[in-house]
């Protein structure tokens, strides 16, 4: 079954022609009154407007959320937990329709915001709200009548800069930490998605105190810029790429404010050689988990964008591969039978584009693939491209560089120390995988890998729960678990003497 | 760090769009960013809002704009020539160009 496109009259779930921001609770132009327009990259064509904001508009939203965090900082955990589960029960209600509405926006295949992005989003705010009802403060015992409490606190406001590959699952991951800890945010959606950040908003606007949570839109250059180099927040997010990490984290030591960044990565893929020890269902598992380079078009931080393969078993298990490949079906992003869908921009497609073409200059081999898609009819002018292996070499830029398309680079090796040598030659260090049935050399490898998060024996799981962050120079801190907390808190020492004499110094 | 010889050029619609970027915002400089999302493109930036540093290689100028990379980046991209191009798109982050609908681009050669 195919969704109609939202922006047809007949459409189930529909988007609007022009969108405001979300300021103090309140839906409001833009100050300049200024628009840009939005396209849909199923299509390549202008679906809505929304508000070009500027400075004007961060100075609202950030003085909005000052004013909330007067109350909302003194919250107790009990209320914020069921804010978030509120949140999460109403986004649960309104699955369909956000699905529907984030595919026709980001391009990524329907089945997929429908079975992994949104209901991560549910279980990420229902995580959220059960881990501020479970955490404590400390108390340590100095000495007979000397104690030392530890009270976590709100930062205050925080700035929060999301991007356009999981719109509403990666505001998920920085809103419900947030929230739950005790802060207001004032968040800038990427320029490429975003409405349906406000359509989530439309949704929660009476279950979130006002002001609380603020969405400004505009371009990076112009409100990403505002918000990163704000005088008045206490703490920035941000996920993207590495020189605005660079600027943002340069901004924030002027300020002296906390920064989490997660910048991408070029996570390489281990197929041992025992991964064909049978013909089994592993191994079905194993030549899925290099496939899954094509998910969400490959436009994820955590793309297995280089498989290392065992060169005894290179042959058959790439034969057996390629056929997987090329059995994707790349369409119509909003039929439930399509696998790929398209990349989210113009620019992304270009991109992509220009990748597959020093791939062959730089002499690597394309084993499938390795042109942009035609497609027809209404999807004429929007932006596909074919699932693409090439062979190569780890020296060659498509094996340093996040393509963010479905582009895998595969290369052989010899034994587990040349792999390990070639997992580790890369700037970046945020996922990777390990394929073996060998448990010994899944641990081996899986504490040698320098990357924040290995998956052994299976790839792309993101479940709340396990921490989720780079090494290198993938970033700074740990999303996705508990731990994030401490990146949303301040701890407040206390330290008291119950003891009745004086010291004795002076 | 400089890099050895030329590294980076532009097309003509770059050249002139950098033009018409350094008489709107005055002095620029170019940072090729890496990663997610954005990544993988030359960044515009005003000059006052990155810190250029030991840590960046200067592969050369285009109309008078420095082009920098962090040197680790380099040792992976040294064997290639740039063309920074232009293309349509809205993203961009802090590149100054990507309220005018359009995105500097990085086309490559090997040497």
């Amino acid at each position: 079954m195919a969704f109609e496109f939202p922006n047809e009259e007949n459409a189930q779930y529909k988007i609007k022609d022009k969108y405001q921001n979300f300021i103090g609770g309140e839906w409001v132009d833009p100050v300049d009154g200024e628009y840009f327009d939005n396209e849909s990259p199923v299509i390549g064509q202008v679906v809505s407007q929304v508000p070009r904001s500027k400075q004007a508009d961060v100075d609202n939203a950030v003085k909005a959320a000052h004013e909330a965090q007067k109350s909302w900082g003194k919250t107790s955990p009990a209320e914020r937990s069921m804010v978030l589960l509120k949140i999460a029960d109403k986004v649960e209600e309104h699955l369909e329709e956000l699905a529907v509405l984030e595919t026709f926006e980001n391009g990524k295949a329907v089945r997929e915001t429908l079975n992994a992005d949104l209901p991560l989003v549910v279980d990420h705010y229902r995580y959220f709200a059960g881990v501020i009802r479970a955490q404590e403060g400390s108390i340590s015992q100095l000495d007979e009548d000397t104690v030392a409490y530890h009270f976590h606190e709100p930062l205050g406001v925080v700035g929060q800069i999301i991007p356009w590959n999981f719109p509403l699952l990666m505001a998920a991951w920085k809103i419900a930490p947030a929230l739950a800890a005790g802060n207001s945010i004032v968040l800038k959606p990427a320029e490429q998605t975003p409405t349906t950040i406000l359509h989530f908003a439309e949704l929660i606007q009476d279950i979130v105190p006002k002001g609380v949570l603020n969405i400004v839109n505009g371009f990076g250059a112009e409100a990403g810029q505002a918000l990163a180099t704000h005088q008045d927040i206490n703490k920035i997010a941000f996920t993207g790429e590495t020189t605005t990490g660079r600027i943002i984290m340069q901004n924030a030591s002027q300020n002296i404010i906390p920064v989490t960044l997660e910048l991408g990565g070029k996570s390489p893929n281990i197929f041992a050689k025992d991964v064909m020890d049978a013909d089994d269902g592993y191994l079905d598992k194993a030549i899925e988990g290099l496939v899954m380079f094509a998910l969400n078009q490959g436009e994820v931080c955590t793309c297995p964008s280089r498989a290392l393969i065992h060169e005894d078993i290179y042959d058959e298990f790439m034969e057996r591969v390629i056929k997987r490949v090329e059995e994707i079906k790349v369409g119509n992003p909003l039929d439930e039978n399509t696998m790929m869908g398209a990349q989210t921009s113009r620019e992304q497609k270009e991109k992509i584009t220009s990748y597959l073409d020093i791939g062959r200059k730089e002499g690597a081999e394309i084993l499938t693939g390795g042109n942009v898609k035609e497609m027809d009819g209404e999807l004429g002018e929007g932006y596909y491209i074919e699932p693409t292996i090439f062979k190569g070499n780890n020296k060659m830029r498509i094996f340093q560089e996040e393509i963010f398309g479905p582009v895998l680079a595969v290369a052989t090796y010899k034994d587990d120390e040349e792999a390990l040598e070639i997992a580790n030659d890369t700037m970046y260090g945020l996922g990777a995988g390990v394929w073996t049935r060998s448990q010994n050399r899944a641990y081996r490898f899986g504490r040698a890998i320098q990357a924040g998060r290995v998956w052994v024996n299976t790839y792309h799981d993101y479940p709340a729960h396990a921490a989720f962050g780079g090494y290198k120079m993938s970033g700074i801190g740990r999303e996705n678990h508990l731990m994030m907390l401490s990146h949303y808190q301040q701890t407040k020492n206390l330290l008291i003497s119950y003891g009745e004499s004086p010291k004795g110094f002076f | 760090m400089t890099a050895d010889n030329k590294s980076v050029d532009a097309t003509q619609s770059a050249k002139d769009l950098i033009r018409e970027l350094k008489e709107e915002h005055g002095e620029l400089v170019f940072h090729q960013s890496g990663g997610c999302c954005d990544g993988s493109s030359p960044m515009c930036l005003k000059k006052d809002m990155i810190i250029i540093g030991p840590a960046d290689v200067k592969l050369g100028e285009i109309e008078g704009v420095e082009f920098y990379m962090h040197r680790q980046q380099y040792e992976y991209w040294k064997h290639t020539k740039l063309t920074v191009d232009v293309v349509k798109g809205n993203g961009g982050m802090f590149s100054v160009e990507g309220p005018r609908g359009v995105r500097f681009h990085i086309r490559s050669e090997p040497k």
